[in-house]
């Protein structure tokens, strides 16, 4: 850490500039604005950031612009507030005045309990801030999808933020940009953070270097990058962690690196700041990216951390294994690389040494001949956990397939390689159905899925077999009708 | 359609506030969030927080519970156990077996077994996890295959019959014999269970609690406190919804509370984390229903016998009411010639199942959709005609429980506009024009009824109270024992309220729901918080006005008969007052400006013991049409468009009646798609949060989803001729189900569909794998 650390963490709030240099490190946005500023507005319904009722809207400088992104502040914590500009549903109308989103609600009865109303209005807000006009169905419901409502079945929440949404986006906090922006610009100055001491604290380093000193003076500090996970061991496992290390300041770090042969994202960045970029590989990348969480989560969890968390399904590690990505890894001065399917060792247990943290992932764009799918799999289609992910690259010369990587989650305790589906692949005919029949079938040699709370094995199993045949049918061009219900390769393909 | 018809008493003048959509009367409070749930009460100072200490077993025997580290945890002022009751341990609303906190006998996972107050909420709840239990673990009954293997239930068997079912189901030319699940459902309320006691002087208590029933909870805690009703208040201003999951089981939260701030004469909040809430507390029953059908060519049936095997819990709760329910909607809307439809109300080691708008009927209803699609599958008919065939009419027209069914020309006009508003036969014919070309995707397409009976089917629970006050400038406080949970009750009432007095609606001010302003209510349920509530309103206002309207008739020597309110002021032909002036000028003569009303609904008739009577005092209908779309690789779905036609009566308030409707239908869709509740066989609810329960979002909604009220008015006695809406729309989702289960028919046709609910993708692949011959084994 600098010499120069400051001892306080800042942000702002109404226009003014709040500094706090005492509380819990695991305390939470939501608790610190119901509890100790009792600002009641904002509600905990579920306490894991699945509903959406405390969501709050975060401003923050990127690329020289002021963002609005909505966030679930039940598991936000509020060491990760530094530098940013906090707008809660208390903050938006002004004299007497409901916020544009906010008439809209009222006048479509867009609320009955009202419980889920304040984060609903928040994700509108943040919708009518940055959503590009004109704002569609689709990108509403994509707005939503972080947000759950028991009572309205959305129709008229839909119509509310259509409505809302029509012209362009003029309320006070669009006046007020420029001065928000030279007001965030005062607090983005370049000392490392520590708010506590060392048996306790929120640490903010500032730079690469300066993270991974920190790492190494407290090899027992939890790392945290968007708290996407992390939250919940603290709300639901009530896990007393006291030392946090978050990479949400640090310099650079959510560099994306757009090359000609592969993307290189910093560990750093957000779900929501990798979405064009990989969106750009495939259409199935991006569509799995969409369906990724919710908003909230993707403005908060990083790329890195889906994968450094190690989730047995993580529905980028079986897309990026797919595409052959390597995992970037550092630990103090020293950086490696290792194949992403090596960094997995078993459930919930990764090549990672204490100390050592993920810096980077280098994903490999499609070179020529090379044909890519992708399959979420899940009880509802958005802001769920996949009970299968599937990702297929193939390799053809004509129609012989040169090459497969074939990744799966969900189908064992880390994402995994299909080895021998795509042994039997090799050499095989594309157009030549039959001669896929020892893939599928060494798809149920390949893996012993689980029964859980999402899906059985047997159905585990045959979905994997299924979606592989679905991808060769589709990478073939056989099929008879549709093979999707969401049309988003076509859409995305006529877009271009 | 009849005539409208008009209150005796309401004004004569074109209506003001009744009909008109007005927005929920905190819509403007809601998007700012300023209007204020338990939790967002300031705390009084001193206040402590509850958590409880819950059992990791889901049966035997409780041999002790060391609490020593929880009692030393910093920040813990006291630690309660069932030894800690002073009055009864037991919050059961109906027969009792519902423990406060357990005893000996441990009877489902997640009991509560003790409580811990602290001084923040993070330290009663780590404190709470830090009891050391010695817990005699026995095997738990989580399926009602295990509770029948062991005999155990929490209600009697009891059954409805009509006519020789053996000696006809033999007789039948056609004959299907099946089983068929439905799953239940956690309520999901955004807010979940909470209440805060606040002690009083000479032990008083003042109890706020998130329940639908407030005067349950004073009773209940008092009973637990043994103190006279009169010592004990239950207020509640609003609920972060309800839906039935705080009828019954808010209670025991409340009484918690009541306990700890009764004994430590502070105050107390209880509110339970969202894992907690689904863990502890009952959902909607999931069934087994056995079902043997005899029917002819024509498709009409003539014999249907039915078993329900109820998974009830660990206690009877609300059990009877719903699983009678199931029996009373296991007609549909169709005539049964002949019928037997038995059940059980089995007792399991989970949750104890309990009200969720419907009540029962979803099951009974959804049960004899599936009979319509057996029929029609055995028959290669269009399932709509089977329907048709079989839909009650003049002659046969009569329940299975001995009511006849009104408006049957309503169900069937109904049905008709919306065959053609949905342009179902042209739909049918491209569905099957698609499914003929395309492999991997199928569609279906399906049209299904709504008859849904009005009325609680426990009499005494048909009553209800209002107060109202006129204040000397004219201003209007409105209370009644109806509670708020989104649905816009208070609204509704408030608009008849607001007519009656001929008032801009702003001047009827409306009030929290507490015990000791309007006594002795029911719960707001069955749907028929409006029905009740407001007609309760409207005779107190209209006591109130004729008593105005004598006095104003003195001032101006005519008739009371010629006094008219409108417009916010009082009128003789020609002359007027401002409301305001004439409450101001009849307080100064003496006039007394306050009013209780009660209703009690009329020529409820309905005879357990005997099994006939009349227990509904009218039906709402309506009626869907869904087409969907499934892939048959993953069993995933989706909705493609829905049309719902809805009885609402005339509407009070168009705008909170579609509300109710796409609402219910989404959450009934919900029920039958996505949302699966999951236990694993030691009774551990797997599915305890919204990242592992899955209730719809905005993208589930139908892309084409187009929602109308049927042209009707309530012929019953029921305020401005309005129909009850709260349950009845979550029906109008079996249309999605049917529609979902006539996709995998398209795999081949003629095949019996074994599609249960819900129709989650791993249910969908199963039934699509299972109609090709293909059985994909390994099955939770």
């Amino acid at each position: 850490m600098t010499e120069n650390l400051r001892k306080a963490i800042r942000f702002m709030r109404r226009g003014e500039v709040i500094s706090l240099d005492a509380f819990s490190p695991r305390r939470t946005v939501l608790d610190w604005l119901r509890e100790d500023m009792r600002l009641t507005g904002t509600k905990e319904g579920c306490a894991e950031g699945d509903c959406g009722a405390c969501t709050a809207v975060v401003g923050r400088l990127k690329g020289g612009r002021l963002v609005y992104e909505p966030v679930n502040t039940c598991i936000m914590l509020l060491g990760q507030l530094d530098g940013a500009e906090l707008i809660t549903v208390d903050d938006l109308a002004h004299e007497g005045a409901l916020h544009p989103v906010q008439a809209a609600m009222v006048a479509h009865h867009g609320s009955q309990c009202g419980f889920c109303t304040p984060g609903i209005v928040m994700s509108l807000f943040a919708l009518y801030q940055e959503g590009a006009r004109p704002v569609t169905r689709a990108a509403v419901c994509d707005a939503l999808a972080g947000n759950l409502c028991r009572c309205t079945g959305y129709r008229p929440i839909i119509d509310a933020a259509l409505d809302a949404c029509a012209g362009e986006a003029a309320d006070r906090f669009m006046a007020a940009r420029a001065a928000t922006h030279a007001a965030l610009a005062v607090l983005a100055t370049p000392e490392d953070v520590m708010v506590g001491d060392d048996s306790s604290f929120f640490a903010i380093p500032r730079s690469a270097d300066a993270l991974a000193e920190l790492c190494l003076a407290h090899p027992d500090a939890t790392v945290l990058a968007g708290a996407t996970d992390v939250g919940l061991w603290l709300t639901k496992g009530l896990h007393d962690i006291r030392k946090f290390i978050w990479l949400g300041r640090v310099e650079g770090f959510d560099a994306i690196e757009n090359g000609p042969d592969a993307i290189r994202i910093g560990a750093g960045a957000t779900h929501s700041e990798a979405y064009c970029q990989l969106a750009s590989i495939d259409p199935d990348l991006g569509e799995v990216m969409r369906r990724f969480g919710s908003v909230q989560v993707r403005a908060s969890g990083t790329v890195g951390g889906n994968i450094a968390n190690g989730s047995p399904i993580g529905d980028l590690a079986p897309c990026f294994i797919a595409l052959g990505a390597t995992v970037e890894l550092r630990r103090g001065a020293a950086t490696r690389t290792l194949p992403l399917e090596d960094f997995f060792l078993a459930y919930r247990s990764q090549d990672r040494q204490p100390s050592e943290f993920v810096s980077a992932l280098i994903v490999p764009k499609l070179a020529e001949g090379q044909h890519f799918r992708a399959f979420k799999v899940s009880k509802r289609f958005d802001e769920d956990i996949s009970a299968v992910m599937g990702a297929v690259r193939l390799t053809l010369d004509g129609s012989t397939i040169t090459g497969a990587r074939i990744a799966f989650g969900g189908m064992a305790g880390t994402p995994k390689r299909a080895a021998g589906a795509e042994a039997a692949l090799a050499g095989a005919s594309i157009s030549h159905v039959a001669g896929w029949s020892a893939a599928l079938a060494a798809i149920s040699e390949d893996f012993q899925p689980m029964t859980d709370q999402r899906a059985t094995a047997s159905y585990r199993s045959t979905v994997a077999r299924n979606l592989l045949a679905k991808a060769l049918i589709e990478i073939a061009g056989i099929s008879s009708g549709e093979t999707r219900l969401i049309a988003h390769r076509e859409r995305m393909e006529a877009a271009e | 359609m009849s005539v409208v018809r008009t209150i005796p008493g309401s004004p004569p003048e074109p209506l003001r506030h009744v009909h008109q959509p007005l927005a929920h009367d905190s819509a403007t409070r809601h998007v700012q969030g300023g209007a204020a749930y338990i939790d967002d009460l300031r705390e009084p100072e001193g206040m402590l927080h509850i958590a409880c200490g819950l059992s990791p077993v889901a049966r035997g025997t409780l041999r002790g519970m060391n609490l020593d580290a929880v009692r030393s945890h910093p920040g813990v002022v006291a630690v309660f156990t069932a030894a800690d009751v002073p009055g009864s341990n037991d919050v059961s609303p109906s027969v009792g077996g519902d423990p406060m906190f357990a005893e000996e006998r441990v009877l489902f996972h997640s009991q509560v077994l003790f409580a811990v107050a602290a001084t923040t909420r993070d330290a009663a709840r780590r404190a709470a996890r830090l009891a050391r239990l010695e817990i005699e673990a026995e095997t738990p009954s989580v399926t009602v295959e295990q509770a029948a293997e062991r005999q155990e239930t929490v209600l009697p068997d009891y059954a409805f019959a009509r006519g020789d079912i053996e000696a006809t189901l033999t007789a039948s030319p056609r004959r299907i014999d099946g089983s068929f699940r439905i799953g239940g459902q956690e309520h999901f309320y955004l807010e979940g269970q909470a209440a805060l006691a606040i002690p009083k002087e000479d032990g008083e208590l003042l109890v706020h609690s998130s329940t639908q029933h407030p005067t349950e909870v004073q009773h209940v805690v008092a009973k637990v406190l043994g103190l006279p009703d009169a010592l004990v208040i239950c207020e509640v201003r609003r609920m972060g919804g309800g839906f039935g999951g705080k009828e019954s089981q808010a209670t025991q939260w409340a009484a918690i509370a009541a306990l700890a701030a009764h004994k430590l004469k502070r105050p107390c909040k209880i509110r339970l984390d969202r894992d907690d809430d689904f863990a502890t507390t009952g959902k909607r029953h999931d069934m087994r229903c056995d079902y043997r059908i005899g029917f002819d060519e024509a498709g009409r049936i003539q014999a249907y016998d039915v078993d329900y095997l109820a998974r009830c819990g660990y206690s009877a709760d609300l059990s009877q009411g719903v699983v009678d329910r199931a029996m009373f909607h296991s007609d549909s809307s169709y005539w049964l010639p002949v019928t037997r439809i038995n059940t059980r109300r089995l007792l399991t080691n989970t949750v104890s199942n309990t009200a969720f708008r419907g009540f029962g009927g979803p099951q009974g209803m959804l049960m004899a959709e599936r009979m319509i699609d057996e029929i029609a599958w055995a028959l290669g008919r269009d399932p709509l005609d089977v329907r048709y065939a079989n839909l009650y009419r003049d002659g046969e027209d009569i329940t299975p429980y001995g009511q006849k069914v009104s408006e049957l020309d309503t169900m069937h006009a109904l049905l008709a506009m919306l065959e053609k508003t949905s342009d179902y036969r042209r739909r049918r014919d491209e569905v099957t024009a698609f499914n003929a070309s395309s492999r991997f995707i199928k569609r279906g397409l399906a049209l299904t009824p709504v008859k849904f009976g009005i009325s609680f089917t426990l009499k005494q629970l048909n009553q209800a109270g209002a107060l109202v006050h006129v204040y000397q400038d004219g201003s209007i406080q409105l209370n009644h024992g109806g509670t708020e949970m989104g649905q816009g009750l208070y609204q509704k009432v408030a608009q008849v309220v607001a007519e009656e007095f001929g008032v801009a609606i702003e001047r009827v001010r409306i009030t929290a729901t507490t015990t000791d302003k309007v006594p002795n209510t029911g719960p707001t349920a069955a749907s028929s918080g409006t029905d009740l509530n407001a007609r309760a309103a409207l005779n107190a206002a209209q006591a109130i006005k004729a008593r105005m309207a004598d006095y104003a008739a003195s001032l101006w020597n005519c008739p009371a008969a010629a006094i008219r309110f409108r417009d916010d002021r009082v009128f003789h032909g020609n002359d007027s007052l401002g409301f305001g002036e004439l409450a101001n000028k009849a307080h100064l003569d003496r006039v007394h400006l306050s009013a209780t009303g009660f209703y009690a609904t009329p020529g409820i008739t309905w005879d357990r013991a005997r099994k006939h009577g009349n227990p509904f005092l009218y039906f709402s209908f309506g009626a869907a049409c869904a087409e969907v779309e499934i892939d048959t690789l993953t069993g995933e779905n989706r909705v493609r468009r829905v049309d719902i036609l809805h009885d609402v009566g005339k509407s009070l308030n168009p705008a909170i009646d579609i509300g109710q409707i796409e609402g219910g239908f989404v959450q009934g869709m919900g029920w039958l798609t996505t949302e699966e509740l999951v236990f694993d066989a030691k009774g551990k609810l797997l599915t305890h949060a919204p990242a592992t329960y899955k209730i719809p979002v905005a993208s589930d909604l139908p892309a084409d989803f187009r929602v109308a009220l049927y042209p009707n008015a309530n012929r019953a006695d029921v305020v401005y001729a309005s129909k009850a809406v709260g349950e009845p729309p979550v029906m109008l989702a079996n249309a999605v189900f049917c529609a979902l289960a006539d996709a995998v028919h398209a795999l081949k046709p003629g095949a019996r569909v074994p599609l249960d609910a819900p129709a989650t993708p791993e249910a969908i692949l199963r039934a699509c794998e299972a109609v090709q011959g293909r059985a994909m084994g390994g099955e939770r």
